[in-house]
């Protein structure tokens, strides 16, 4: 990649401190996504792609510790900002959509309120042109009889408005990264495929970088140009969308695509991935952490993982799948 | 084949009071109901019928009445009007709450949304499970322990587990109790409302096969509820697909998906993410959907979205005709028939039979 990344994240590692133990939640998560591009980051529930995101904004829980790495946005290390200087980055040049819309916005607020509220502080907007702007942004994301809907609110509207509304409230700002976690989970199929249709549009017209959070690699491989699928907060492997699924090197990602029903003929043809996440607590986790799972394990994945690298098809494992392999 | 659950003209009707005025509400309470409350028509006159052994999907997007159907079916709420016969015996007479201390409740039972959530969260696995067993089965003591640990490791569930509390297990686990729980009883028809939404791939693969296998082994039949086509094309014998209270189209899994015949189908198929279909023309629902309440009896429920809409869908509400082994609720299905496309406009082919059909068969 020559262009200058949008985002470049290097060896992300956060713990959360519980009752239980220390959780390793991520550890050296590394990737870049380059202005005007599409990332997909895939994983099973529990594989750490939402708290890469939340790490990413400095929305992390209380309870939870960056304890090394580096996110680079234009100059501006993510990581050690100050809160002042992050709270202007945040809705302003990297905005978030996040999972569950409707306990994501402001119950007690009307949408349109919420969508001139970041039109003014972020925005550069007057407060008294705010609410027109608001009503243009609902017509912008679809909304039928939008100066109706702007006062209404989310319990009024369906799971798809909500989420239309929220695409609104990140995208008020026209900012330069647009992260999100899930916009589609529990929507129908058809409102799922507008919705999709509706942030790719978004994008390509503002020229946004886009990261996908989703555990449907399906609907990543059909609208993200570049795949980063994660296992137990590591990284496992990361290239275009095409050459990963032609060929996966990584024993997991394999299993994924295989378990996917997309891509299976009958149930039979469906093979399930053995074994589930280590716990994340235990101090005598392996390098790899997939290796206790892994059908290719081999002595030598008891030595730390290969180096990360950011070449363009990344694959964190000792003994990959041929390059050959179909 | 002979039908194990035989639907017939099945409606259910909720009145909505919140609609009315002030003034029309207090009227209404002193003359004693002789205003007409408005009506959400949820389930509109549905008929289908399951056969023994078959899995059959029902497909739709949130909101069209999937739910109510099942929940009517199940005998969990009354319904307003129709027919429901599991095989000899006509269930719509019973009211629900005397229905669930019928010996036939044993027959019909139900896989819920999210284990998580529809188990008690104060029902250790074990006591999830026997529930059913103690309440319709009438086991007791060492005979319903012997039951329990039966069933529980027909469904792979690990016999230490029994004694564990649903937080304490993980969502593959939660749903093997939920699917326990249900098949228990031994049921004729098994019902699953989106039993593997709240799952990850690699746990999803895991439940669809225990559920292929649970079917060859008990014989049950399955109504299987969901909105993943891509579950339900690997799962399904046939599919039936419901858009605002109807039924608008069904037939064999396969051919339904290949070759989708009404307009929301062909939208629902055209919506299903393909990690290589790049190519694949963008076909979207645009509009918005008519409201179920009272809805005109003449229009096509569709039309408000429909792309392919004219006069005819304005004026005449489409009934479901027959096709061969299909059904489609549409003016114009047979432009799209497979050996129509070739010969546009050309509608009196033999298979095609005009007159409605009331019944699914």
């Amino acid at each position: 990649m020559n262009v200058a990344p949008a985002l470049s994240v290097e060896g992300l590692s956060v713990e959360f401190r519980t009752r239980s133990g220390i959780v390793r939640a991520l550890d050296n998560v590394s990737f870049a996504i380059a202005k005007g591009e599409t990332m997909a980051l895939v994983g099973e529930s529990g594989s750490g792609k939402s708290v890469t995101a939340y790490a990413v904004l400095g929305i992390l829980d209380p309870a939870a510790r960056v304890t090394g790495g580096k996110a680079m946005f234009g100059g501006l290390d993510l990581l050690s900002a100050k809160p002042g200087q992050l709270a202007d980055v945040r809705g302003r040049e990297i905005a978030m959509i996040f999972q569950n819309p409707r306990t994501a916005l402001n119950p007690i607020r009307p949408v349109g309120r919420q969508i001139a509220d970041v039109l003014i502080r972020h925005g550069n907007v007057p407060g008294r042109e705010a609410p027109a702007q608001a009503i243009e942004m609902l017509r912008a994301v679809g909304i039928t009889d939008p100066a109706r809907r702007a006062k209404a609110y989310p319990f009024e509207m369906s799971g798809g408005m909500c989420q239309r509304v929220m695409i609104a409230i990140a995208l008020a700002a026209k900012p330069s990264l647009l992260i999100a976690d899930e916009p589609t989970t529990g929507l129908d199929v058809t409102t799922q495929a507008v919705i999709m249709d509706l942030i790719s549009d978004l994008a390509s017209e503002l020229g946004m970088a886009t990261i996908f959070i989703t555990h449907d690699l399906a609907l990543a491989g059909q609208r993200a140009a570049r795949i980063v699928v994660m296992h137990a907060g590591h990284v496992v492997e990361s290239a275009p969308t095409r050459e990963l699924f032609a060929r996966p090197r990584h024993p997991y990602t394999a299993e994924l695509i295989a378990a996917t029903p997309d891509s299976a003929a009958s149930l039979d043809d469906l093979a399930s991935i053995p074994g589930s996440l280590p716990d994340l607590r235990r101090t005598d986790l392996p390098p790899c952490r997939y290796s206790e799972r892994c059908p290719r394990k081999l002595d030598a994945c008891g030595r730390p993982l290969p180096q990360t690298d950011t070449s363009a098809h990344h694959v964190a494992c000792w003994n990959p799948l041929p390059m050959s392999a179909s | 084949m002979t039908a194990l659950l035989d639907v017939v003209e099945f409606s259910k009707l909720f009145p909505v009071s919140g609609t009315l005025g002030l003034w029309a509400s207090l009227r209404r309470r002193v003359t004693g109901g002789a205003e007409k409350l408005p009506k959400v028509h949820a389930v509109d006159d549905v008929s289908f019928f399951i056969n023994k052994g078959e899995t059959v999907g029902l497909v739709g997007e949130s909101g069209c009445g999937k739910s109510t159907l099942v929940r009517a079916l199940t005998r969990l709420i009354d319904a307003s009007d129709g027919s429901v016969k599991l095989g000899t015996r006509e269930l719509s007479l019973t009211p629900a709450r005397e229905f669930a201390r019928d010996p036939d409740r044993a027959r019909i039972q139900m896989v819920f949304q999210d284990a998580g959530e529809s188990v008690n969260p104060r029902f250790t696995a074990f006591d999830a499970i026997a529930d059913p067993l103690r309440r319709l089965r009438k086991l007791r003591g060492g005979a319903l322990t012997k039951k329990v640990e039966a069933v529980a490791s027909q469904c792979g569930l690990p016999l230490q587990l029994l004694y564990r509390f649903p937080h304490q297990l993980s969502g593959g686990q939660r749903a093997r109790v939920g699917i326990a729980r249900a098949i228990a009883v031994e049921p004729d028809l098994l019902v699953l409302d989106e039993p593997t939404a709240a799952l990850d791939v690699s746990v999803q693969v895991v439940i669809l096969q225990l559920l292929q296998q649970l079917k060859k082994e008990i014989g049950m039949s399955y109504l299987f509820v969901s909105h993943d086509l891509s579950v339900v094309r690997l799962i399904c014998d046939r599919v039936l697909v419901m858009y605002l209270g109807k039924i608008v189209e069904s037939g064999p899994a396969a051919e339904v998906f290949e070759h989708p015949l009404h307009p929301y189908t062909q939208t629902l198929v055209a919506a299903v993410p393909r990690a290589d279909g790049n190519g694949k023309e963008r076909l979207r629902l645009t509009g918005e959907p008519m409201s179920p309440i009272d809805p005109d009896p003449n229009v096509c429920r569709f039309y408000s979205r429909c792309s392919r809409r004219t006069e005819t869908c304005e004026t005449a509400m489409p009934a479901l005709r027959r096709f061969g082994d299909r059904q489609v609720a549409c003016h114009f299905a047979e432009d799209f028939l497979p050996q129509h496309k070739s010969e546009h406009g050309q509608k009196d082919k033999p298979q095609a039979e005009k007159q409605p059909v009331g019944k699914t068969g």
